[in-house]
């Protein structure tokens, strides 16, 4: 196989003119790459992280630990060698507020109180002044429990409840909006739902097939490569009562942990006050997981009368916070033989973990995009999130979306192949255009061309000319090598009324020398919230990029702008800073005389004027939307989303059929994304993506025993490394949404849904054999080459058995 | 304890530590040099890498007692009065650096890198930071990073 050179690497690539020195006015700044704010601290090593900073008197926090998935707490022994005076211990009775960790629900403590609920459950919290004392004491804690039987897979946990067995419910849910062992369900229908019951009924009937098919997904770890820590202070009034807290530490959203603060210390909300520090990568995993540690570092200050420090090492964060929701996605589907969708049922099903967390919302973006970029004349999604006893599974990049996309990408390529159609001319028939309604009744007013970018990715690929050639070449060679794609698509923003609930808010401040000054708790965690802020403000307010300055999330001085999270920075913060900037500017033309066209020096000129006389200049805005946005959160339909962005991704892969190691040898990346604010990092968040979604499907495998995490160790859970990815080629269609500034729509999400079905898809290419479950390691594609003769041709044009085990055609009379 | 002298950034520094001290803590704990992060504390991310005696080693693996005697370079010592070192302004500009917390290895594993090889090829880049992760870049824009930086010193 020829490895890539360096040439076939799409490097460097341009920056924008002029930006690498000063801006000059005549420059559009959006659509340019100026240095990212923060980013000089970040090469010099002088960015500060959680973990390099010391407040003085700090002690150190460590945590005890559940050892066993299920049980009742019989007794905890202190041991006798441990001089427990100079140590500070907390349990869930010394909490003075709820002994909760809010998210949704409150069904989720804050410490284990009487029993617990998975492994990693915390359960006591120790402090000392010394971090080298704690490890020792730690595991002389001894803990006895009563043990319970667990279920640890969505399978167990259904058959608890199929078969009423009450000693495997591990979850009630009655008082937390579930049901027994379900935290949530969904069903969505294309239509009303009777009338779709209906059509489905009919549509299953007339079919020329219907195809179905299972598929599954594992759970992935974030892997920040910088941990979760924190640092917390408490204090108190003249009388010793606790008077307020203050966390600051790794984490998306400052706001969520001023809310689960409030309840664990029965404070208001402006005496808890959270300050996001230099975040080192979060993928989601810093979203609701701070909301834990910051409480618990909270309550050691609190009770230890220090500031107190916790930053997990690897293996703690890896085996005890969260991580993507394994995944299993049934596909029911009726088509004509003309290549038409007819009708559709999707069963989707995640495993929460042990408790509600995110999962409801987290399964609501699964369900939303369970039906694709598609035509679906008919269609209903069941979907449902289980309870197990593993350590509860939250946010990462992608919240859902990738797992229900996979499903759904893949079996678009098996219903083409039952069809003999290709997968392009099948998708061709089925894709949605403007005006069109999505699944959820949503009509797409703003213009969508599924057709030119499928057309133009496969081109950037040279997928047809490949196509040819592999069939050819696979028949002498024992590489094994395939193409395949996946078209799909990625809200941005909250779902439904998500964005009208949360009424962000903006404050753009003028400071004393005139420069604008951003006030947002949205946070920069690598994605580039800081920059694109920045260049928004900058061009809106017609200053330069170097004069707009972005505060330190910090609650206690900065307004809720939401949770960085949703894709939803770039387009509806991004918007907000935009009008704040128009109404500064329209301040200073109305009362400094602000010539409508100025310079960056007219522009701080007269807000001086403006604040000698006027004392400050400062603005606040309010989310509204751009246009009526209606989502009806009992039917579940209506407007899911503001704006979506679109993609084609195209994929070659190389499968060895002597190790059975499969490999990505090319990667083409086009998207639909609206206004690219800043092609650098725009490019940077795509390729950064795709190598998640190549870990996804080919390298990162959580292994668990008794829903405790066995290789939670880099050293044995894989990530991609600079050997092992393809030149990752990015490509940008630019069609501008009202919704976003300059029409920028979101795109942090969007690169780790398409990877995974591609890369399964080419697979299937390569090697005539259908793979449904990811992650894909060579041992798999070892046990399913040599369980079934292999068929030495590149792709199978019919069903087989022996290629695809998990699919099944029924062909109506 | 033991006291234990090196060189960091071409300053002597003497420090009295147990002697199996992880020479990362040595760095951030003793001598207040945050710029050395630690991801993983098993040699596997390279997050803590530093050059010391000009070979890229894992501090986290590395106990204070071997250090003792060495010239150690950390990111600290990377650049010259407050100037950007050429391979530092090059992560800056191609977008090497996005959540910032492996690029003071990956910048050292790039010097090492370009010392060893001035006109890098891929498989040299790619092998030569194979043991530094980075889960936000893809490394593509890591790769640009190296690939300009080889090409400014070379003019």
């Amino acid at each position: 196989m020829a490895q890539p050179s360096l040439s076939d690497y799409p490097l460097p690539i341009p920056l924008g003119a002029g930006l690498r020195n000063k801006m000059s006015k005549s420059i559009n700044l959006l659509g340019s790459s100026p240095l990212r704010k923060e980013g000089r601290a970040k090469v010099l090593g002088e960015a500060r992280y959680v973990d390099d900073i010391s407040l003085p008197g700090m002690w150190f926090g460590a945590t005890v630990r559940s050892t066993v998935a299920r049980g009742v707490i019989r007794s905890i022994t202190f041991g006798e060698a441990i001089d427990w005076s100079q140590y500070v211990v907390v349990a869930a009775s010394d909490i003075p507020g709820d002994n909760t960790i809010v998210h949704l629900t409150k069904d989720h403590p804050c410490l284990a109180h009487k029993q617990v609920n998975h492994p990693e459950e915390p359960i006591l919290l120790i402090a000392h002044s010394d971090k080298a004392a704690l490890l020792a004491a730690v595991r002389s804690i001894h803990i006895e429990y009563d043990e319970l039987p667990g279920v640890f897979t969505i399978e167990e946990s259904e058959a608890a409840v199929e078969n009423n067995d009450a000693t495997r419910i591990i979850w009630d849910g009655s008082d937390a909006g579930g049901t027994a062992n379900c935290f949530k369900q969904y069903t969505m229908y294309s239509g009303v739902a009777a009338e779709t019951e209906d059509g489905l009924a009919t549509a299953f009937e007339q079919a020329d097939f219907i195809v179905e098919g299972e598929y599954q997904t594992g759970a992935q770890e974030q892997l920040y490569i910088e941990n979760n820590g924190v640092i917390a202070e408490c204090f108190r009034d003249a009388a010793g009562a606790v008077e307020s807290v203050c966390v600051r530490g790794s984490m998306q959203c400052p706001y969520y942990l001023v809310h689960a603060l409030t309840l664990v210390f029965n404070l208001p909300p402006e005496r808890c006050r959270v300050i996001q520090t230099e975040t080192g990568g979060a993928f989601g995993g810093k979203e609701d997981f701070p909301s834990v540690i910051g409480s618990h570092a909270a309550l050691l200050a609190m009770k230890s009368r220090h500031p107190v420090k916790i930053v997990y090492d690897r293996a703690e964060d890896m085996a005890a916070t969260t991580k993507r929701h394994p995944s299993r996605t049934r596909h029911r589907t009726a088509v004509s033989k003309d290549g038409k969708l007819l009708g559709g049922t999707i069963d989707f099903a995640i495993d929460g973990g042990a408790y509600a967390t995110l999962s409801p919302v987290v399964l609501s973006r699964g369900t939303i995009h369970a039906p694709g970029p598609y035509n679906w004349p008919h269609l209903r999604v069941r979907a449902k999130a289980m309870a197990t006893n593993l350590p509860p599974h939250g946010a990462f990049r992608g919240f859902g979306a990738p797992q229900s996309i996979f499903g759904l990408e893949r079996h678009m390529d098996k219903i083409a192949r039952v069809l003999g159609l290709s997968a392009e001319e099948f998708r061709r028939r089925n894709f949605l255009t403007t005006g069109d309604k999505t699944a959820t009744g949503q009509v797409l007013s703003e213009p969508v061309d599924m057709q030119h970018l499928l057309t133009r990715a496969l081109g950037e690929a040279g997928y047809h000319e490949k196509l040819a050639r592999f069939k050819e070449e696979n028949r002498t060679s024992p590489i094994k090598r395939g193409v395949g794609f996946a078209s799909f698509m990625h809200g941005a923003g909250f779902t439904g009324s998500g964005e009208r609930r949360l009424n962000s808010v903006v404050t753009l401040h003028i400071m004393p020398d005139g420069c604008p000054q951003i006030l947002v708790s949205s946070t920069e965690f690598g994605q580039g919230t800081n920059t694109i802020l920045c260049q928004v403000a900058a061009q809106t307010l017609g200053v330069e990029y170097d004069d707009v300055v972005i505060a330190q999330p910090d609650t206690s001085v900065v307004p809720n702008s939401g949770p960085t999270v949703a894709s939803r920075t770039a387009m509806i913060v991004g918007k907000l800073v935009e009008r704040a900037s128009q109404q500064i500017l329209d301040a200073l033309r109305t009362h400094s005389a602000l010539p409508a066209a100025h310079t960056a020096e007219q522009f701080k000129a007269c807000a001086q004027v403006y604040l000698a006389g006027h004392g400050s200049l400062q603005t606040s805005v309010r989310y509204e939307p751009a246009t009526q946005i209606y989502w009806d959160d009992d039917l579940y339909r209506g407007d899911a989303y503001p704006a979506y962005a679109w993609a084609v991704y195209v994929v070659e892969v190389a499968v060895d059929t002597n190790t059975y190691m499969a490999t990505v040898t090319r990667f083409d990346a086009l998207q639909e994304v609206g206004k690219v604010l800043h092609p650098v990092l725009a490019r940077g968040q795509v390729e950064g993506g795709v190598a998640q979604g190549i870990g996804y499907a080919l390298y990162e495998k959580c292994m668990w025993k008794d829903g405790r995490m066995t290789n939670n160790q880099m050293t044995n859970y894989i990530m991609p490394t600079s050997a092992d990815l393809p030149p990752i080629h990015v490509h940008f269609e630019e069609t501008p949404s009202i919704h976003g500034p300059s029409g920028a729509k979101g795109i942090g999400e969007l690169p780790m849904d398409g990877p995974a079905p591609a890369i399964l898809n080419a697979i299937q290419n390569a090697t005539g054999i259908a793979f449904n479950t990811i992650p894909l390691l060579p041992e798999d594609i070892f046990e399913r080459f040599t369980s079934f003769q292999f068929l030495g041709h590149g792709g199978s044009e019919e069903l087989d058995p022996a290629t695809d085990r998990d699919t099944r055609v029924e062909v109506p009379a | 304890m033991s006291v234990i002298a090196l060189t960091i950034n071409g300053t002597r520094h003497t420090v009295d530590v147990p002697p199996m001290k992880r020479l990362l803590d040595v760095l951030r704990e003793d001598l207040h040099l945050t710029g050395t992060k630690e991801g993983c504390g098993e040699g596997e991310c390279g997050a803590c890498a530093v050059l010391l005696d000009g070979e890229l080693v894992n501090s986290c693996l590395v106990p204070a007692l071997q250090a003792n005697g060495t010239r150690l370079c950390t990111i600290e010592g990377i650049s010259t009065d407050g100037r950007l070192h050429p391979v530092q302004q090059c992560f800056l500009e191609e977008g090497g650096a996005q959540c910032g917390i492996c690029t003071p290895g990956m910048i050292l594993a790039t010097q090492h890198l370009l010392d060893k090889h001035p006109h890098p090829t891929l498989e040299q880049i790619q092998e030569g930071l194979a043991g530094n992760l980075c889960r936000c870049t893809g490394y593509m824009r890591i790769f640009a990073a190296v690939q300009a930086a080889a090409a400014r010193a070379g003019r």
